[in-house]
């Protein structure tokens, strides 16, 4: 049975700018990071298969370099990975992510049963969270979002309850297997790599699959198959705040001043 | 009298063989170490087991080590008494002190006499001391200790009753050239019959032979195997300072770090069994001073007691029975995961070990270990980890922030040809608020002596050396690859260092990657800028009195002591005061060896600790040269409630502020 666990490259957006002409992000040397969200989604399967002895998937849909994304998951302990890369899955939004994920979990699922697919809650370049849910659509899987605890799974009853972590309240679900769980950044601490498994992972075989392989229609893929168009892109303008208290060395009165504040603003009440 | 021979004959040859094949049984497992060259320069060798091991140069740098060193010479000579004294109960015909000429026969005599006296009171001493003036590292009156100074003493007591009979008895043709004996015999053994004369001698014959053999049995199982490992510890010690680890390489199929005893270097094994167990590395180790699990000496000692443990069962390649990184509970024999994690690295350890036994190298090779093969590490530095490897520096912050600072001075970029001098400026110096301004004092400083220097700006990374300390060795090793490779790219040979750990990891650990800077750091330069009339200072700027806290990497590991004091002469117009701990023996600020990014759980606070301890000196300023130890300095007199009266500048801020 497997756990798949889809991961995002992405840059890492605190060294991105917006260009001021074109609007669009400058990534020119800006380093690529495993999208921080998806970590501890891969955290999440790969304790899915410490617990259940599931196999773990890593998929991700990218540019050829998102290579090294997928070796760090297979460094991490991920059993096998794929990359869904061909120019003409580039440009897509999130409708046309998710019809791409969804065919190479199919695909998956032909050859082994899937348990779970496991996604980060968003990414932090697009910040939509709608690839997993888009996913769970596609499916037919049973999908379950910001889940911050796997209670318990059960795969002969083939049923997973989960804990989701609403704004004001938790609540635990059950739901039927397969299903699609996206989880918070709360869920897990993602683990970090043993020298062994980095060094087998440098030259591990990444499997690659481009569209020759998936056959999937041009029109549902890319920037075809997209629904959305990016017009700009912008820093939203952000109040400048206000230091209180500078130089106050005794931490009673500075709180003091600070909940003062909090209570005027009416974001405190006591 | 002559004693039984032939039972002699038998008890010699069984204790000879148990001692041989005690011997055999130790040694052997030292094999099981990994190779580490130490056979090379024997020479220079040759000369260290004469200044440290014969005379114990390092042992009387404490007062009472005098005692030891009388303690150890008279033991160098009485093996040559007891050789005598074995042989000759074996064949009483042949060999006897009496058959060399009359001259050497007398004096002899003489020396082996006034020795034994020696010893005796020595051996008193030290009972005296363990006993009555004991600090808590030595260990008192343990179990160990007793016996052998027991065995020892009972020795020399027999060999005045044997001698003394013989001297009553008017059969010791040397008799008036040993005046002890004689003494003995005059006050005690006077007017005893000839036949009760006979008995006693050969009650005391008997006694001493068996207590010596009893002791040479004894030492193989005790702390005083170090009688026998501590002179060839001192030819094996380290040629050039110990101020670096050494590399791994990252093949698949190599395991890396310690995490059984096997795979220690011989040498790491050999240390534990050359441990005295004279806690001076205990009194020196900021952890152990500030009531930490660690101490160093017992981190030996259990390494000693698992390669006991294990060692026979390796060499028939069956498994252990003792894990060597354990998590308390074990009984001796095993170092709980929470000591491995509170080293400074400060490298007080090894400064004070009269036997250069090396503690905190093996204790890096456990980081490795649980580092590097089972991620297992203190939940705060995953994150200290992740930023290094992501952003390359320490705090995570974007590498664009690296030139921030250049805001507020006057900087141009390193170019070979152009600029002398690359200023690596640092993590601490590029990120956090308050070394920038040591960054800005220091750049004031090159500027006013004309110095050509420039910067990697945002090109620079980390010199990776927490990492390193803190065992994650494949990270670092990628790092320092960088490192060297872009500064053979730009053409940089002369790099200026503000921090004593990136000073320490340019200068001695790029080495290994074939680095070969001339590294200065600010300390250093300053002076001889300062020397060389290069700086003109203005005396005006005076901040008070200063104290000097000697940082460990610039030290310990670099032996840098005397720049930064001349300098704050030239600008005070006096040394700085000096603290309880100073210079060799100065005590840690706490956060080096990767400790910066950890949390200090455990004890007492070791910057606090410090900073009271500088306080006692009533400073107006105190001074430090790096800067971790700004941080902690500073956060310990916010502790302290004194932050208002006493300022912690560094070096640089220090000359910048008396600057024409």
């Amino acid at each position: 049975m497997l756990a798949v666990a889809c991961v995002k490259q992405v840059p890492d957006t605190t060294q991105v700018k917006v260009d001021p002409v074109t609007g669009t992000l400058i990534r020119e040397g800006v380093p690529f990071i495993i999208n921080p969200f998806d970590t501890h989604a891969l955290e999440e399967s790969l304790r899915l298969k410490d617990r259940y002895g599931l196999r773990v998937v890593a998929i991700s849909m990218g540019p050829p370099n998102t290579e090294v994304t997928l070796r760090k998951a297979l460094a991490l302990g991920a059993d096998d990975t794929v990359l869904l890369s061909d120019r003409v899955f580039g440009g897509a939004d999130t409708l046309a992510t998710s019809m791409v994920l969804a065919e190479a979990i199919r695909r998956l699922a032909r050859e082994e049963e899937v348990a779970v697919v496991l996604c980060g809650r968003q990414t932090i370049d697009g910040d939509t969270a709608q690839v997993g849910p888009g996913i769970a659509t596609r499916l037919g899987y049973s999908q379950l979002t910001l889940v911050d605890r796997i209670e318990e799974m059960d795969l002969s009853a083939k049923q997973v309850r989960v804990r989701r972590k609403l704004r004001t309240r938790s609540e635990i679900v059950a739901a039927p297997l397969p299903a699609m769980i996206a989880v918070t950044r709360e869920a897990n601490r993602p683990r970090y790599p043993r020298v062994p498994m980095r060094l087998a992972a440098e030259d591990a075989v990444v499997t690659l699959w481009d569209n020759q392989e998936m056959k999937l229609d041009e029109e549902t893929v890319g920037l075809k198959g997209s629904t959305t168009q990016v017009r700009r892109i912008f820093s939203p303008e952000r109040a400048k705040g206000e230091i209180l208290g500078d130089g106050l060395s005794n931490p009673e009165e500075a709180a003091q001043l600070l909940v003062g504040r909090l209570i005027e603003k009416g974001l405190l009440n006591l | 009298m002559s004693p039984d021979i032939v039972l002699f004959a038998i008890v010699l040859v069984a204790a000879i063989a148990f001692f041989g094949w005690s011997c055999f049984r130790r040694f052997r497992l030292v094999t099981l170490g990994r190779p580490d060259n130490r056979f090379h320069d024997i020479g220079r060798r040759l000369g260290n087991t004469l200044l440290y091991a014969f005379g114990q140069r390092r042992v009387v740098s404490r007062p009472f080590g005098v005692n030891h060193l009388v303690l150890h010479w008279c033991f160098l000579i009485l093996l040559a008494a007891n050789t005598e004294f074995l042989l000759g109960g074996l064949f009483p015909d042949y060999i006897s002190l009496s058959r060399l000429p009359d001259g050497a026969y007398h004096a002899l005599a003489f020396i082996f006499d006034l020795v034994s006296i020696l010893a005796l009171l020595a051996v008193c001493a030290a009972l005296i001391r363990r006993a009555a003036f004991t600090n808590p590292y030595i260990g008192g009156l343990s179990r160990d200790s007793v016996t052998i100074l027991g065995l020892v003493a009972v020795l020399m007591v027999a060999f005045f009753g044997m001698h003394a009979g013989e001297i009553a008895q008017g059969s010791e043709a040397a008799a008036r050239y040993m005046p002890v004996s004689g003494y003995v015999a005059a006050a005690f053994l006077a007017g005893i019959p000839a036949g009760s004369l006979a008995g006693l001698i050969g009650f005391f014959w008997w006694l001493h032979a068996v207590v010596l053999l009893t002791f040479l049995n004894y030492l193989p199982y005790s702390k005083h195997m170090h009688i026998m490992t501590a002179i060839p510890n001192c030819f094996f010690k380290s040629l050039v300072r110990v101020n670096t680890q050494p590399r791994e390489e990252f093949k698949k199929g190599n395991i890396f770090g310690v995490g059984q005893i096997d795979q220690f270097t011989w040498k790491g094994l050999f240390d534990a069994y050359s441990c005295t167990e004279c806690g001076r590395c205990s009194d020196a180790c900021p952890a152990t001073f500030t009531g930490k699990p660690l101490d160093p000496r017992l981190v030996i000692h259990d390494i000693k007691a698992n390669l006991i443990a294990n060692g026979p069962r390796l060499k028939r390649k069956v498994a252990t029975v003792l894990p060597l990184i354990g998590n308390g509970q074990e009984r001796e024999g095993s170092v709980a995961e929470e000591v491995i994690w509170e080293c400074t690295t400060c490298g007080a350890c090894l400064e004070v070990c009269p036997v250069f036994i090396e503690h905190f190298p093996r204790i890096i090779d456990m980081r490795r270990h649980l580092v590097e093969m089972q991620a297992r590490f203190p939940e705060e530095l995953i994150t200290f980890f992740e930023h290094m490897e992501q952003r390359r520096n320490p705090w995570g912050i974007a590498p664009a922030e690296r030139t921030k600072w250049t805001a507020e001075a006057e900087v141009s970029p390193f170019e070979a040809g152009t600029t002398e001098y690359l200023l690596f400026v640092g993590c601490a110096g590029a990120f956090d608020a308050r070394n920038r301004r040591t960054t800005l004092a220091l750049t004031r400083i090159l500027s006013a002596a004309g110095v050509s220097w420039g910067i990697l700006g945002r090109d620079e990374i980390c010199c990776g050396d927490s990492l390193r300390r803190l065992g994650n060795e494949f990270v670092f090793d990628r790092m320092a690859e960088e490192n060297v490779r872009m500064f053979a790219e730009r053409g940089v040979k002369k790099v200026i260092t503000q921090c004593p750990h990136c000073y320490s990891t340019l200068k001695n650990d790029y080495r290994q990657y074939g680095a070969e800077l001339e590294v200065s750091h600010h300390t250093e330069l300053i002076n001889n800028l300062i020397k060389t009339g290069r700086l003109k200072l203005d005396k005006a700027g005076d901040p008070g009195k200063v104290v000097f806290h000697d940082s460990c990497y610039l030290g310990r590991y670099n032996g840098v002591y005397e720049a930064p004091r001349e300098a704050i002469a030239s600008v005070t117009g006096q040394r700085p005061v000096e603290m309880t701990r100073y210079r060799e023996r100065s005590f840690c600020c706490g956060g080096g060896g990767g400790r910066m990014w950890l949390e200090e759980r455990l004890g007492r606070h070791i910057n606090v600790t410090r900073v009271e301890e500088a306080l006692q000196a009533e400073p107006g300023t105190v001074c430090v040269c790096c800067p971790y130890c700004t941080t902690m300095f500073e956060d310990g007199l916010k502790d302290k409630g004194v932050e208002g009266s006493v300022r912690v500048l560094d070096l640089a801020e220090i000359v910048a502020g008396a600057l024409k």
